[in-house]
């Protein structure tokens, strides 16, 4: 019997294959295994041989809308800036998208990076991934040469190693808690749309530190990014992240020191996950491509749940929808402005 | 009252004070003339809207050891650019919940609407921030040694 991967796995392959062969677009970003098990490679195929390669697992954890402005960028005819755009439809890109990949596309589309036109959109919905280091973790960090997935299950294989594991409680923080599996847009769908999931404690993770006290919050904080090594491991693995010059690499003003002195550490993560405002769509990417194991995702799930709170709206849900740090409306709260309380007191 | 009571009442923060050219620093500016007394713990930086001032430039005000931040701008409805406070508000409103979140004490960070002709209400607002400030103490969460 083969499983639900396996059978995405095939038709993955088909449907990229026959874009390839048609020339509908000139490259196909995916994944195929790596070196090392439970760590999937982001893959781009260019020829209609190189869609074997592609492959479907619980471990594609990298959020793979971040290779799209580039890619497309580099399919385009070299020009100089100020040159004309080139006339003609460019070459298209064809990808993989699950919910938050493609909600993370939306907001490239909004956010004028890459043109809804050139891209041919494979859509699954997730199951949601699982996170290897929740997997290491259960098996005391033994070594792990092969890890066999089945359904609901894993089979982790090592030197004196053989331990079936659930699926469903290795799964990523995000992906637990995530309502929307299904992509929002897309060109061809594989297997269903599954709707939307009920969840009734979605930021539970945040409330519990909303619930702190402030010095709580402060020590809880700090803590969690202690071992950051400042690699922005992090910041690259995000399909947000485009600026040419990230505020980390500004000389003047230097926004944030360079070395891992905590209160640049701490400045880092704030402004990081401050950037993401109203545009993170809880992909992951971010605290999968962690090496220490920081769950800074916390940091950017806390601004989902106050814009959603304040504003109503999420990112990338819809093209039609603006991005909700990006609009206003005339009576948008304003509680929290001093002349505004202090006139609230005074009444 | 003890000595220790003394310094506390005698300490002034350092409050570094984003204020929009169009509104409130020129109301910052009637408070002086008309000579409304507030603390002289504000350090003003003149912007041209309150829509100019960033997370980033908030923090790095922190970072350099400021122990408040006041941004204030012209009131909902007249900003000289018609728009930038509105986008503003959104910006702030998310911002100060983040900056809560991670642990930075409620009153550090303020937001205020003053507008070119409210001279005493700038200086209730400075009064009020200094208090605010005053009682938490010295910043230190943020604050880089250099
Ligand atoms: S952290 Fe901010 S400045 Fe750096 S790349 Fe991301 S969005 Fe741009
Ligand atoms: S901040 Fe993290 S969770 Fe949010 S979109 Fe970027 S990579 Fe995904
Ligand atoms: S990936 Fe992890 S260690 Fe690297 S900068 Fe981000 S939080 Fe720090
Ligand atoms: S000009 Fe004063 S807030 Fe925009």
């Amino acid at each position: 019997m083969t499983t639900a991967n396996e059978r995405i796995t095939q038709e993955l392959r088909q449907r990229a294959r026959q874009l390839l062969e048609s020339g509908q677009v000139a490259a196909f970003v995916g994944y195929t295994s790596g070196s090392m098990p439970m760590v999937m490679q982001p893959f781009v195929a260019r020829t209609p041989e190189e869609t074997d390669r592609l492959e479907w697992n619980s471990f594609c954890v990298l959020n793979l809308a971040n290779y799209l402005p580039a890619l497309l960028k580099s399919l385009e005819p070299p020009r100089r800036p100020g040159d004309p755009p080139p006339e003609g439809p460019l070459p298209k890109v064809g990808v993989v998208a699950t919910g938050c990949w493609s909600r993370n596309m939306v907001v490239q589309i909004q956010e004028n990076q890459v043109q809804r036109e050139r891209l041919v959109i494979i859509g699954i919905s997730s199951r949601g991934m699982v996170d290897r280091k929740k997997v290491l973790g259960l098996v005391g960090h033994a070594d792990v040469t092969s890890v066999k997935e089945d359904d609901n299950s894993l089979l982790v294989k090592g030197p004196g190693l053989e331990q079936e594991i659930n699926r469903w409680d290795v799964i990523r923080d995000n992906c637990a808690c995530c309502v929307h599996p299904d992509p929002v847009i897309f060109d061809h769908m594989i297997g269903d749309l599954k709707g939307e999931r009920k969840l009734g404690e979605r930021f539970k993770q945040v409330e519990e530190i909303e619930n702190m006290s402030v010095q709580a919050r402060w020590e809880w904080f700090t803590s969690e990014i202690d071992s950051c090594i400042r690699c922005y491991a992090c910041r690259n693995a995000c399909p947000l992240c485009y600026c040419p010059t990230c505020f980390v690499d500004d000389s003047r003003p230097q926004w944030v020191g360079k070395s891992i002195e905590p209160v640049d550490t701490a400045i880092f993560h704030i402004i990081r996950a401050y950037h993401c405002a109203g545009r993170c769509t809880d992909c992951g990417s971010c605290e999968s491509a962690c090496p220490m194991g920081i769950r800074m995702r916390i940091l950017t799930k806390k601004l989902q749940k106050d814009v959603l709170e304040l504003y109503g709206t999420e990112a990338g849900m819809s093209l039609d929808t603006p991005l909700p740090l990006s609009t206003y409306k005339l009576d948008d709260p304003q509680d929290f402005v001093l002349t505004e309380s202090l006139k609230g007191e005074k009444k | 009252m003890s000595d220790i009571a003394k310094k506390q009442a005698e300490w002034q923060p350092k409050i570094i004070a984003f204020l929009c050219n169009w509104c409130s620093y020129a109301g910052a500016d009637l408070a002086g003339v008309s000579r409304y007394q507030y603390p002289p713990s504000l350090r003003i930086v003149r912007v041209p809207c309150s829509g100019r001032v960033s997370a980033n430039m908030i923090l790095d005000a922190l970072r350099s050891g400021a122990d408040g931040v006041l941004v204030s701008g012209c009131h909902p409805g007249d900003c000289h650019y018609i728009s930038g406070n509105y986008y503003a508000r959104r910006r702030f409103a998310v911002l100060k919940r983040f900056l809560e979140f991670v642990g930075i004490e409620p009153d550090r960070v303020n937001f205020s609407w003053i507008s070119a002709s409210e001279g005493e209400q700038f200086a209730e607002v400075a009064t009020e921030v200094t208090e605010r400030v005053k009682k938490l103490g010295p910043a230190r969460h943020l604050v880089k040694e250099f």
